[in-house]
């Protein structure tokens, strides 16, 4: 990795700072005005069925981030070779080998969790965020800022995973992380867990609502799609 | 033949892609505006898995698992190669859905005509690479393979088909604006989901 990250930064310094205010924009606008989930509809496939606790959730957003920046910077130094009416088997091949890395250090390392994420890893390869980003940003753009684009992504999809995740352990077994939160006293006084939480419609109605809160604070996300 | 029925029925209401796994809803929800377009995209979905999940089971059974390459030389029966699913997964997804479309271009060209545009789609549709990996980490054998891989298509079909016959619908209602469109679309899969959700309690 170390090979590939170093001539990033070479190449941009030339012509503007590290962190110059595009950079940033770059970095932080699909957290909100650009999200991928929420505006762009893109990578909801393998997005809400990891959400039904915190840390399965972070896991999987970390695994994003780490694909869609990789995937991201490696495909931005290629995008000059790449002959056009290949570069999505080029491109599958690229984010397919990512994907293999996360998977395998998930099965050395955490064992438990890749267990409870199943699928799911497999699934970032067909995740549309990586993808698009891809062919929206990385193929026309420098490595640098397109690294950073892949980042800002992976955080802006971590950020309603974890969102979404956060609500449904709460209110679903009482728990976040695996910490009781709910106290024992609630329980006694006749609180029961939502049993709906656990279930895979409730992570729609989170998002569809997490939409609507959004879109009427954001009044220029309306009508988006 | 009856546990094959209950296969096929699982994955179709059971455990619907959809409704259950989440798989495909990107092209889930871009493409249910229109009943016309979801029922050529559905269709085009049942096609594609039908044809790649059994040839993903051949070549992950044939190539790829511990012992499965000893026909080529006995020193090679300890090799394991599952580690290359994925990248043999996509790549296999990617070139059938490659030559279907060039078959059914050349030879029935009103099909292409409708399906056109959706086949390229299909390619990073994750319901497809979902029932591969599915049928990995369940290890079904061919039959069943093909039997499930059936099931979730028809299962894509006939969620994608009722969504956007809610959503022609729904074009005419009051709704708030930052609540139109996608927002909507979310709950309403929701709601669908929940109704799905009454087959869990069928004994199979």
């Amino acid at each position: 990795m170390a090979v590939e990250t170093a001539p990033a930064p070479v190449v941009e310094k030339k012509k503007e700072p590290l962190f110059s205010k595009k950079n940033i924009r770059t970095l932080r606008d699909p957290l909100d005005d650009n999200n991928p989930i929420t505006v762009q509809v893109l990578g909801i496939c393998s997005a809400l069925a990891v959400t039904v606790q915190v840390k399965p959730a972070l896991i999987m957003a970390l695994g994003v981030i780490f694909v869609a920046s990789f995937s991201n910077l490696i495909i931005s130094l290629l995008r000059h070779s790449i002959p056009t009416r290949v570069r999505i088997i080029v491109q599958l091949i690229v984010i397919a080998t990512l994907v293999t890395i996360v998977d395998q250090v998930l099965k050395a390392y955490m064992f438990d969790v890749s267990k409870k994420l199943s699928v799911f890893v497999g699934l970032i390869i067909t995740n549309c965020i990586v993808m698009g980003r891809l062919e929206a940003f990385a193929l026309g753009n420098k490595p640098w800022p397109s690294f950073l684009d892949g980042i800002g992504n992976g955080l802006g999809y971590g950020l309603i995973l974890v969102v979404v995740a956060v609500f449904r352990e709460l209110f679903g077994s009482g728990t976040l992380l695996g910490y009781q939160v709910v106290p024992q006293w609630a329980y006694d006084m006749g609180y029961v867990n939502n049993g709906l939480m656990m279930l895979p419609p409730a992570a729609l109605f989170i998002i569809g609502l997490y939409i609507w809160a959004q879109r009427s604070w954001n009044k220029k996300l309306v009508n988006v799609s | 033949m009856e546990h094959l029925l209950n296969l096929l029925i699982k994955a179709i209401f059971v455990e619907n892609v959809i409704f259950a796994f989440f798989l495909g809803m990107c092209s889930f929800l871009a493409v249910s505006k229109k009943i016309k377009t979801a029922f050529g995209l559905g269709l085009a979905v049942i096609f594609v898995m039908l044809l790649t999940t059994p040839l993903n089971y051949l070549i992950l059974t044939f190539l790829l698992k511990e012992g499965a390459l000893a026909w080529i030389h006995p020193a090679l029966a300890k090799v394991d190669l599952t580690f290359l699913a994925f990248i043999l997964f996509i790549s296999t997804i990617a070139g059938a859905v490659q030559v279907v479309e060039m078959v059914v271009e050349k030879f029935t060209p009103a099909l292409y005509n409708s399906l056109g545009i959706f086949l390229p789609l299909i390619t990073v549709n994750c319901s497809i690479l979902g029932t591969s990996l599915f049928m990995q980490e369940r290890e079904y054998n061919l039959v069943e393979t093909a039997v499930f891989s059936l099931g979730s298509g028809i299962g894509f079909f006939l969620a994608i088909v009722l969504l956007a016959a809610v959503r022609e619908r729904l074009r005419y209602a009051n709704v708030p604006a930052p609540l139109q469109g996608l927002g909507l679309a979310m709950i309403i899969t929701g709601l669908m989901g929940m109704a799905f959700l009454s087959f869990s309690g069928i004994q199979l």
